[in-house]
């Protein structure tokens, strides 16, 4: 075990640890937007950044192993002085929709903007994207993306390389010019995604949406949550059944544990707890590339064969 | 055909003999040539067609059946780049600049077949009224020290008997029979080395912390992603000597304990990497690459990786991530490459000058190594030097020598009678160095104490006529684009600077944007991910440092001191114009009107500002101000 000060707290925690989770063991959350622990750690937003006595340099509590007798402080001004400025960064580059936005109430960026008092603000310089919010690419009925509110932690692309068949985001163009592609910078329908919706759980922003949920006009803020497994296979991934009051949607949880989430078992906890069954789609094969089409809930569930069976038994 | 140790030898003599014009101190002109004629095939000098000026000599000299007296040799970078394509003649050295294709049948009848050096084509400065100065006699040359770039202009760098004749693979021989790993890190850590990528690390301790990783496999990987506007250093060494740098990895992989080796080198570096791939077939045919080295029993293996020019690959961590053939983005260390670098094993990187400079140290020992430079920074530095400068070329001096010496003692000074204003040293990630720090001693620490860096070795000149703000603008734009944009402060920091710089330029400025920039560029300095970030904003602050009044001209007096950014100067005709009209004819708006012979006006409202009025003026009578 490693001894440390955090904040004036004493800590104790394994060898390994990383300075975030140290501190997360004493009620320490420090701020952080591309840091999830079940994904590779690449220490990229920098708002974690946290003073070491003796260390000149701030350091990303996110990569930082512990030490022993370290001292850590996440408050100091000077950190505060970073985080802010690295905010104003973020807020200069990104759409003042918080109004519309889906992810109003569970968005990191508004809710460390809110914490440490940085605001919009009008400015004439470059903005990624569009220069307001607008969906970029409309193209799958699963997920809504748009590159305007990508802050480019590069979460998407990690949970997406997870599962390594899939691997369909990563990171194209450089410096400002940086975004996220799917295969060849191809539409996600065009792409090879399937739906899964990892990235869009992933996602700290609203940058990836679940279209499904935007639709039924539902914020989480306002619905009751309850916890679903998926039965569809073994893994039994999670789902969050929302209500709120006229409507009842499901959307996907974070995949913990290896689970893999999909597309198919998306639609099957939506056939059993949504309280309006919206039309379900597949990804087909046609000359014209890749696209979504319509079909049956039986179809989308891979059930029409043994519906027919149980049919012709009744 | 596989040499053995005796080869070394045998072939370094039967070599040698066929060397003996060089212009080295151990010349014979009694030696089998009579005399020779070397090209320079740098870059430079191939893209103003040198290699046809080869060709032209070698035609000549076997027309005349000339093969046996005259030798014609093809060499790496002389260094006076801006004199090229250089031609050099020995016995006797005679400096020949700017040559043509054409000369080369002058020089042939004249001074090959005759014996009168043929004085209009030589350089400048090589002509007195005595005597005509050899290459190794112009002040270029005179004060520069060579030794990451001793074979260049002298071999013939697609020759591996030329390099063994001239020591070379001796280091190796010595290493592999004589010297345990230890001890070969031990001199390398007593000779003080550091590395000349830029960063200044210990290059013995580097060693020392790859060889003591833990790792059954390890991996050498030389950096030649040499991405500074403006340096060609590296380019040049691989270009006019590239086995110097397969003997160093091989023995760094004998030290450490590897046995793969890797350069990554920029694919814009055509002629560096047809040198390298051709060094590394002869060293494998000679079997000083693959197994039982020199019937050591050591293996070592060398492969190239190309990288597609991105700045921050020469980054240590994008450039293993490029070469595991990921996007090129740094990532956090530690780990450190010593520790966990190619596929996660333990990895010494070392970058080409640093890698030029080990076969020497080992041959020589580290006393002697030692002998040059400073106490905390042995050895040299090369550097491509360049701007507003007479000199423009690489210069290797030793490490010590004050940026004044090299400004005007080697480069010559400013061209123009124009006024000396600053130094930028280290690139994008180095700052720009005014004349009150023009004896700073160049080393590591001396450089960084005043806000710069030693840098890859790019060492740009600016004089009265350079914008400081403009100057900062052109880095800051160079970075913005080359920002990887993986981390925040890099990638929307540097933007920001940029537009702030942009708007500063244009006459936008504002009160309290000089503090927005300051702040922006702590920011950048404290939190960015690698090293490209931490430095991008060097070049502001800087200027800022020493330019800050031309910062608030700009913002305050919406003026350009220097004359430079076009939305704050106006141009105008003075008393002195003659009438000649040629401004007004010249003018693509059609804003100058005048009479022949009385003085013109621009027209303010209408002007481009394109400057053409003032090119042409043959009285200089148009000024901006």
């Amino acid at each position: 075990m490693v001894t440390l000060t955090i904040d004036n707290n004493k800590v104790q925690v394994p060898a390994g640890t990383s300075i975030i989770e140290a501190a997360k063991t004493v009620g320490i959350e420090i701020p952080a937007l591309c840091y999830d622990p079940d994904l590779e750690v690449v220490g990229a937003c920098r708002l974690c950044v946290v003073e070491i006595e003796g260390d000149p340099r701030p350091r990303t509590a996110c990569n930082t192993e512990v030490a022993e007798g370290m001292v850590v402080s996440t408050v100091s001004p000077n950190i505060r002085k970073i985080r802010r400025e690295l905010l104003q960064l973020l807020l200069d580059n990104h759409p003042n929709d918080c109004l519309t936005c889906q992810q109003a109430g569970e968005c990191y960026l508004q809710q460390y903007a809110y914490d440490y008092g940085v605001t919009f603000r009008e400015h004439d310089g470059a903005r990624r994207g569009q220069p307001t919010a607008r969906f970029t690419d409309t193209s799958s009925p699963y997920i809504l993306r748009d590159e305007s509110k990508c802050i480019l932690c590069g979460k998407c692309v990690r949970t997406c390389a997870v599962v390594e068949e899939r691997s369909v985001l990563s990171f194209s163009g450089r410096g400002f010019e940086t975004k996220i592609a799917a295969d060849m910078d191809e539409t996600l329908e065009g792409s090879t995604c399937v739906s899964c919706s990892r990235c869009v759980v992933a996602c700290p922003v609203g940058a990836l949406i679940d279209r499904r949920l935007r639709e039924t006009r539902v914020r989480a803020f306002n619905a009751e949550s309850t916890k679903v497994i998926c039965k569809q296979c073994d893994y039994g991934c999670e789902y969050e059944v929302l209500d709120d009051g006229s409507e009842t949607v499901i959307r996907p949880l974070a995949p913990a544990g290896g689970r893999p989430l999909c597309l198919t078992g998306r639609l099957r906890v939506e056939a059993e707890y949504a309280s309006d069954l919206r039309k379900p789609y597949v990804k087909v094969e046609t000359e014209k590339g890749r696209k979504f089409k319509v079909v049956s809930w039986p179809e989308a569930l891979e059930l029409t064969n043994v519906l027919d069976r149980i049919k012709d038994l009744e | 055909m596989r040499m053995t140790r005796d080869d070394i030898k045998t072939i370094a003599d039967q070599t040698v003999e066929l060397m003996n014009l060089r212009g080295l101190p151990g010349d014979n002109p009694d030696g089998h040539f009579k005399k020779a004629v070397i090209v320079c095939r740098g870059t430079g000098c191939t893209s103003s067609r040198s290699d046809k000026i080869q060709e032209r000599f070698e035609t000549l000299i076997a027309d005349a059946g000339k093969q046996d007296e005259i030798e014609v040799v093809r060499t790496g970078c002389f260094g006076l780049c801006e004199a090229g394509p250089v031609v050099i003649v020995h016995p006797g050295g005679t400096f020949y600049s700017h040559i043509e294709v054409d000369d080369a049948d002058k020089i042939f009848n004249e001074h090959l077949i005759g014996e009168e050096p043929v004085k209009s084509l030589i350089y400048p400065d090589a002509l007195s009224e005595e005597a005509i100065l050899a290459y190794s006699e112009v002040p270029f040359t005179l004060h520069q020290r060579r030794i990451a770039l001793r074979n260049c202009g002298h071999i013939d760098p697609e020759r591996i008997e030329e390099y063994i004749a001239h020591d070379g693979y001796r280091a190796l021989d010595k290493v592999l029979f004589s010297m345990t790993p230890d001890e070969v890190i031990e001199t390398v850590t007593a000779a003080g080395l550091r590395g000349l990528g830029g960063g200044g690390f210990p290059t013995g301790r580097k060693w020392m912390f790859t060889k003591q990783a833990e790792g059954a496999t390890k991996y050498v990987v030389c950096n030649a992603d040499e991405g500074d506007p403006g340096a060609f250093m590296d380019r040049s060494i691989l270009e006019g000597d590239p086995h110097t740098v397969i003997e160093a990895m091989i023995i760094a992989g004998y030290a450490i304990g590897a046995h793969q080796g890797f350069i990554y080198i920029r694919a814009e570096y055509p002629i560096a990497v047809q040198r390298l791939e051709i060094a590394i077939e002869q060293a494998k045919e000679k079997g000083l690459l693959g197994d039982d080295i020199l019937g050591s029993g050591f293996n070592f293996n060398l492969e190239l990786r190309l990288g597609a020019g991105a700045f921050v690959c020469g980054e240590e961590t994008a450039l293993i991530a490029s070469i595991e053939g990921h996007r090129g983005m740094p990532r956090n260390k530690p780990p450190f490459p010593a520790n966990a670098g190619l596929w996660g094993k333990p990895t010494l990187i070392n970058n080409v000058e640093t890698y030029a400079n080990i076969p020497v140290i080992l041959l020589e020992g580290a006393e002697s190594f030692r002998q040059v430079g400073t106490e905390n920074s042995p050895g040299t530095k090369v550097f491509a030097l360049g701007g507003k400068i007479k000199n423009i070329g690489l210069v290797e001096v030793p490490m010590g020598t004050t940026l004044r010496q090299v400004v005007y003692d080697i480069g010559g000074g400013i061209p123009n009678d124009k006024a000396f204003k600053a130094v930028q040293t280290g690139g994008p990630s180095g700052g720009c160095i005014g004349a009150d720090k023009l004896d700073t001693p160049i080393d590591f620490d001396s450089l960084k104490a005043i806000g710069s860096m030693m840098g890859s070795g790019g060492m740009i000149v600016m004089d009265e006529d350079n914008c400081m703000v403009d100057v900062a603008r052109f880095y800051m734009d160079f970075i913005t684009d080359e920002s990887c944009g993986k981390c925040t402060p890099c990638r929307e920091g540097t933007k920001r600077m940029l537009e702030l710089l942009e708007k500063i330029c244009d006459g936008k400025g504002e009160k309290g944007d000089i503090a927005k920039l300051e702040s922006l560029a702590m920011t950048a300095q404290l939190a960015s991910l690698c090293a490209l970030g931490q430095t991008a904003a060097n070049p502001v602050l800087s200027t800022l440092a020493t330019f800050r009044d031309e910062y608030e001209a700009h913002i305050e007096k919406k003026s350009c001191p220097a004359g430079v950014c076009t939305s704050l100067i106006s141009f105008f005709i003075t008393e002195a114009c003659i009438g000649c009209t040629k401004c007004a004819r010249n003018c693509p708006v059609n804003c100058i009107s005048g009479k022949v012979k009385e003085r013109h006006v621009i027209d303010r409202d209408a002007c481009i500002k394109c400057g053409n009025c003032q090119e042409v003026c043959p009285v200089n009578a148009v000024i901006r101000k």
